[in-house]
């Protein structure tokens, strides 16, 4: 069932896919990001496809990806989309999943995010659920959704540094909103953090 | 005669500098109305009515609702990042309190999520999907009971709610003899169930369910044609069924806006194609005819629920497979394989293998997913809850445009919006 969207998918958007697989019977296609907009207004337009209803959207940090006991083989795991010449991976993926109320299909969508250029299109115009969880996306790994008609935080606070889903930001790192001076200051320890430390 | 004001050009009277305004026999004629201006109005995040703690800046015209900004976010407890520390067994106390008033679905939800990374679906002793299938409904009916009955206690009437809550302890009652616990249950176990099911089961809940239905009667007789339960409800935050889908609304608010949607016919998991039950479908999507769904989803768990103790079979409640399957406690406390093993399994966790994958169930609420993606250590890379109620509230500004202030009582109230589970 899910092979036919991304037959389908293959047939019509081929130059915009990076690669498809299916992992346990869900349906993955990578997009490149220039075309993601492109992609999923056709796949809601398109009577043959129809993916009027939105799941989630949420994003992956591969910052400290390091899989094990993974079968040696040709591919790389987990797709070769987002890796570059060099060998590094695209530190984040944003995914999207999509449900077919008529069709009952679902999918996936995943665009591989560079760190120095966190940034995707918004898809909320098109599925007004999205807005919400965009934004949520951003509050939780800062990734800028471009086109977003209110990209504020949702959970957290306006004063708030870091983004706390990213992987270097430290599970027991602490930010107050109302300052505590008989508690010490706890700066964020990973240089790789760089979004400043305790206000 | 020498006024009393002794407001001199330039200077400005207490009164007029409180409320910026003049007194009142200094407006001029047109100026005596009412203000025209829109007022800004805090509604929460402690407020009786806001189910757990979500804060809304209303905009108001008069009494009339012009706009909303829904705030979640203080009830945020880190669910994901606590989960991406944690074991997969250890994330089970987690999702307890994702939705509190079901937790047993978000128990079912995170081990099949965990079972589909493992190839383990299907292969889950029968016994233990009847388990899971029973105490899964008897979670969608307490929340359900909440649901209606808090809902009916804000507009008023009391008696509905103790009577619900009367019938929901009863079933909390027995879900704690099933788990242990009246409301954090962790009871289900990746590739089964914790324990058995108590002596004398069977008997409890054919009990408990007779008397639940006797109690039904009882408030729908209060409630279905109550004049102001139904002034309140009916034609209340109706949503056409066109945006139900694309706001990504589903459960019972999708079904009483006419969407036929519920993950247990739609896509069947477990044991529900064994199970005969009706998905009741609504069609006007107000606040009434969520209540009415959701009353008659109350009638189909019950349906199903009788349906499970006839059909369960005896059997062993948790998969005999040694990745998932902790060694018996026999062997445990006399051979070092098992002790190692035991060890290895609590410490290091059940190591699952690289890859990802978003298993769903029906909650409370609606598509409850959970999104892994493992990296083949006993610890989820990561662990995303799709959670209905976080959607559902996206929604609630829209739902509550152009009402009442007192309109948004029952739009919350029948949004079922559960804290925990929308601000993860």
């Amino acid at each position: 069932m899910s092979s036919k969207v991304l037959d389908a998918l293959k047939a019509v958007h081929g130059g915009a896919i990076d690669s498809l697989e299916t992992q346990h019977g869900d349906a993955i296609a990578w997009i490149k990001r220039d075309h993601l907009l492109a992609v999923a207004t056709w796949l809601k337009n398109d009577p043959a496809m129809a993916f009027d209803a939105p799941v989630f959207v949420t994003c992956i940090d591969r910052l400290d990806w390091k899989p094990q006991d993974v079968p040696p083989g040709p591919q790389v795991y987990p797709a070769t989309a987002g890796w570059s010449d060099d060998g590094t991976k695209a530190r984040f993926e944003v995914v999207y999943q999509l449900r077919s109320t008529t069709h009952r299909y679902r999918l996936r969508l995943k665009c591989a995010v560079p760190e120095h250029d966190a940034r995707v299109p918004s898809l909320a115009m098109l599925w007004p659920a999205f807005n919400w969880q965009e934004r949520e996306t951003y509050d939780m790994y800062g990734i800028q959704f471009e086109g977003h008609p209110d990209l504020r935080r949702i959970y957290l606070y306006e004063e708030f540094v870091g983004y706390p889903l990213r992987k270097d930001y430290p599970k027991e790192q602490r930010q107050p909103l109302v300052r505590r001076d008989d508690l010490p200051i706890n700066p964020i320890k990973s240089p790789a953090a760089g979004h400043g430390g305790h206000r | 005669m020498v006024a009393p004001s002794t407001t001199e050009p330039g200077s400005r009277s207490l009164k007029q500098l409180v409320l910026g305004r003049k007194d009142v026999q200094d407006l001029s004629d047109n100026e005596q109305e009412l203000p025209p201006d829109l007022m800004t109005v805090n509604m929460g995040p402690s407020h009786p009515a806001m189910h757990g703690t979500v804060r809304i800046v209303l905009t108001v015209d008069g009494e009339r609702i012009v706009a909303g900004d829904v705030q979640p976010g203080y009830l945020h407890r880190c669910f994901e990042k606590e989960s991406e520390h944690a074991t997969y067994t250890q994330v089970f106390p987690y999702t307890d309190r994702l939705n509190y008033v079901s937790p047993m679905i978000n128990n079912c939800g995170w081990a099949m999520a965990v079972e589909k990374l493992m190839g383990l679906t299907g292969h889950i002793p029968r016994r233990a999907e009847y388990i899971r299938v029973i105490v899964s409904e008897m979670s969608r009916m307490t929340d359900h009971l909440t649901c209606i009955g808090a809902s009916a206690m804000e507009l008023g009437a009391f008696t509905a709610f103790l009577y619900f809550l009367k019938c929901r302890e009863w079933l909390y009652e027995l879900l704690e003899k099933v788990s242990g616990a009246r409301l954090t249950h962790s009871y289900v176990r990746i590739g089964g169930v914790g324990k058995d099911l108590p002596e004398n089961f069977h008997a409890d809940l054919t009990l408990c369910l007779d008397q639940i239905v006797k109690i039904m009667v009882e408030v729908e007789g209060l409630l279905n044609n109550n004049k102001i339960f139904r002034d309140r409800m009916a034609g209340i935050g109706a949503m056409t069924k066109e945006d139900a889908i694309a706001t990504g609304c589903v459960g019972p608010i999708a079904r009483s806006a006419g969407v036929d949607y519920d993950v247990r016919k739609d896509y069947p998991y477990s044991v529900y194609p064994e199970l005969e039950f009706d998905v009741p479908v609504g069609t006007t999507g107000d606040c009434y005819d969520r209540y009415l769904v959701r009353i008659e989803e109350l009638k189909q768990c019950i349906r199903i629920l009788r349906q499970c103790l006839q059909q369960i079979p005896d059997g062993p409640v948790m998969a005999d497979d040694p990745r998932v399957a902790l060694p018996p406690k026999a062997a445990t406390y006399n051979t070092i394989e098992s002790m190692i093993r035991h060890f290895k399994h609590i410490m290091d966790g059940i190591k699952v293998p690289a890859g990802e994958a978003y298993a769903f169930v029906e909650g409370g609420n609606g598509e409850l997913g959970f999104y892994i993606v493992a990296d083949g250590t006993g610890r989820p890379y990561k662990a995303y809850v799709r959670s209905p109620s976080f959607v559902h509230l996206s929604t609630a500004a829209q739902l509550i445009h152009g009402h009442l202030i007192a309109d948004v009582v029952p739009i919350f109230g029948m949004i079922n919006m559960i804290g925990g589970e929308c601000d993860k």
